[in-house]
């Protein structure tokens, strides 16, 4: 009996000791997110994005800390938070992504200590994110676009009042009539590549307009002209510009729509049919012109085995040294842009040439300027404030 | 003629102009435009196939019809056309097709599709082959280009002995610092002249958009004038 009663006393005591203890930990959470950290924190929006970023920021420093930083978003009318960020150490910068500038997001500060037990979250604040209209950080770029327009448009103007425009000798261009003239003295045909890649690349569109004033010579030569096709809008491109040459020329009897065919969009698999080309017709002039990859050696090399005279021109600076070695001639990088200009010998289109050649100029004299100040900076000792200043305003217009 | 040329010279006018805009402007409404320009990209892309199509079989029939040189490689070609289009549209492309596992009850949905088949064991090893045969190719090239006929051409044999021997353990067992030489050749004398070929392109590539946007360059039209 006596026993029972110490039972009893003992579980009436051990409840109320431990009773009290249970209500304080489910009052009052264990950890606490200190006020003057939320106060500290900073919430901004992205520049020059599309409204789906805002930056989060906090300038304190705390570190050595053993809790746990959570930095939760939900949107201003739902329940579901979401954990941006854990971290521990501050100050920090978060950048959350994938936002909408239509909503309104609240973002809570939440901390949890080494036990794993998180304190209540704590509103930092609310924010929507805000779309641009206008990426400033491009202002220079777009300057860059309008001056250069302008320019050209001045000299168009210019050459169609009458002024007289020099414009430097192009050999890989200046041999093209001679490559024609070849191939019908050899009674072969042409092979003209307008390269691997689609319309939608510059290089193609210059190769066509390559196309245009070569299919001109051959239809007045009544040379056979082969143009094979990597993509189908090319090949419909292609046929169009050969027929009106040939129709220019006066000779659409001698146009023949098969001459201009699509052979396979697989890299390989037309390198592989261009070089039976070669091989089977052996033209006596490859004209490789307009957009390479990888396959540019195994067609260059193929077209030097059968003794064609090979032009080669691309703006893919890894294909270069390959043209070089296996052409005869090779149009680098610009003089492909420059080409229809330069063939044509249409004023209009001159204009521009120069404008290309005027505009590197003044990188080049840009260029040479930021070296000598660099280099007057580094004499100086980097002590002049003006010198770095310039230096300062070029690396900008560098990086822009 | 308003078909043939100032229709096509309006609508390279306003979308080069629309999307130089969208460049720099980045609201989501001029990102949805671009993408719906890339979509229809896409759409004109696959109907031009089509077009890819009829020319392969016109120019290969007639070959068969003329009887020209090799006409045989020209039946070759198009049964394969047929029997791959026939193999997609039936076995289907990713994963096989109702109607083909009707016919092969052993075929599973997670088996390799027909048109699959053809790709990876056929085209794949085709493909392959072209591309190893460019190593025989630059070793030709480089024999040819190494002769040191000038100066230029010695300098060139000079430096690409250089490289090749620091890309390889040989060159590092010969002389430690040699790669460090070929980093400082690759990344100095090779870089400046490939950015100087590279401003050139940009701006080449700058002016020949602005001469199609004005309408300047119509000679992709067809045509010069």
């Amino acid at each position: 009996m006596k026993n029972k009663i110490f039972f009893f006393i003992f579980i009436i005591l051990s409840f109320i000791i431990t009773f009290p203890q249970n209500e304080t930990s489910k009052d009052e959470p264990v950890v606490r997110v200190d006020s003057t950290i939320v106060k500290e924190f900073q919430i901004k929006d992205v520049s020059n994005d599309d409204g789906s970023k805002l930056e989060i920021s906090c300038q304190k420093v705390l570190e050595g800390n053993n809790s746990l930083f959570k930095l939760y978003r939900k949107e201003l009318n739902d329940t579901v938070f979401k954990n941006v960020k854990t971290f521990q150490s501050f100050p920090v910068k978060i950048v959350d992504e994938g936002l909408s500038y239509q909503k309104k997001y609240q973002y809570y500060l939440a901390v949890s200590d080494s036990l794993g037990n998180e304190s209540e979250k704590c509103l930092i604040g609310d924010f929507s994110p805000k779309a641009d209209l206008f990426k400033t950080d491009k202002t220079i770029l777009l300057l860059m676009i309008i001056i250069y327009t302008m320019v050209i448009i001045y000299l168009v103007e210019s050459v169609r009042k009458g002024k007289d425009l020099f414009v430097r000798k192009i050999s890989g261009l200046d041999t093209l009539d001679e490559a024609v003239g070849r191939a019908t003295e050899m009674g072969r045909p042409v092979l003209y590549v307008p390269g691997s890649s689609s319309m939608s690349d510059i290089a193609t569109i210059a190769s066509l307009n390559i196309l245009g004033p070569v299919a001109k010579k051959i239809a007045e030569y009544e040379t056979k002209l082969i143009v094979p096709n990597r993509d189908p809008i090319v090949m419909t491109v292609a046929k169009e510009v050969v027929k009106e040459s040939y129709s220019e020329a006066g000779r659409p009897d001698v146009y023949n729509d098969n001459d201009i065919f699509f052979l396979t969009d697989s890299q390989f698999g037309y390198a592989a049919a261009v070089s039976g080309i070669m091989t089977r017709e052996k033209p006596a002039t490859n004209l490789l012109l307009g957009m390479f990859w990888a396959e540019s050696l195994i067609m260059a090399e193929a077209g030097n085995t059968t003794g064609a005279i090979q032009i080669a021109g691309t703006d893919a600076v890894t294909q270069l040294p390959f043209f070089i070695t296996s052409c005869d001639y090779t149009i680098i990088g610009e003089e492909l842009y420059a080409a229809s200009a330069y063939l044509s010998r249409e004023p209009l289109l001159l204009g521009t040439l120069k404008a290309q050649d005027y505009f590197k100029g003044f990188i080049i004299f840009i260029i040479t300027f930021y070296f000598v100040i660099l280099l007057i900076s580094w004499i100086t000792g980097g002590n002049l404030v003006f010198l770095n200043k310039i230096l300062e305003i070029l690396r900008f217009i560098f990086k822009s | 003629m308003f078909l043939r040329r100032t229709l096509p010279l309006l609508v390279s006018a306003i979308f080069g102009i629309a999307l130089i805009l969208q460049f720099f402007v980045p609201h989501p409404a001029s990102k949805s435009f671009y993408n719906l320009m890339l979509d229809w990209l896409i759409i004109v892309s696959a109907f031009t196939y089509l077009i890819a199509v009829q020319s392969t079989v016109e120019l290969h029939f007639t070959k068969i019809k003329r009887k020209v040189e090799g006409w045989q490689y020209s039946i070759i070609v198009l049964v394969s056309l047929f029997v791959t289009a026939l193999l997609g549209v039936f076995g289907g492309a990713f994963m096989p097709t109702t109607l083909w596992m009707k016919i092969f009850p052993s075929v599973k949905p997670t088996d390799t599709t027909p048109l699959m088949y053809t790709y990876l064991y056929m085209q794949m090893p085709m493909q392959s082959t072209i591309f190893s045969l460019l190593a025989f190719y630059m070793a030709s090239a480089a024999f040819r280009s190494f002769r040191a006929r000038s100066f230029d051409a010695t300098l060139l044999l000079v430096t690409a002995g250089i490289v090749t021997l620091g890309r390889v353990p040989l060159g590092e067992f010969i002389y430690k610092g040699l790669p460090d030489v070929v980093e400082w050749i690759l990344k100095y004398p090779n870089m400046a002249a490939q950015r100087g070929i590279l401003i050139g392109v940009q701006l080449g590539i700058i002016a020949t958009s602005i001469k199609i946007i004005l309408g300047i360059e119509r000679k992709y039209l067809g045509g010069g004038k």
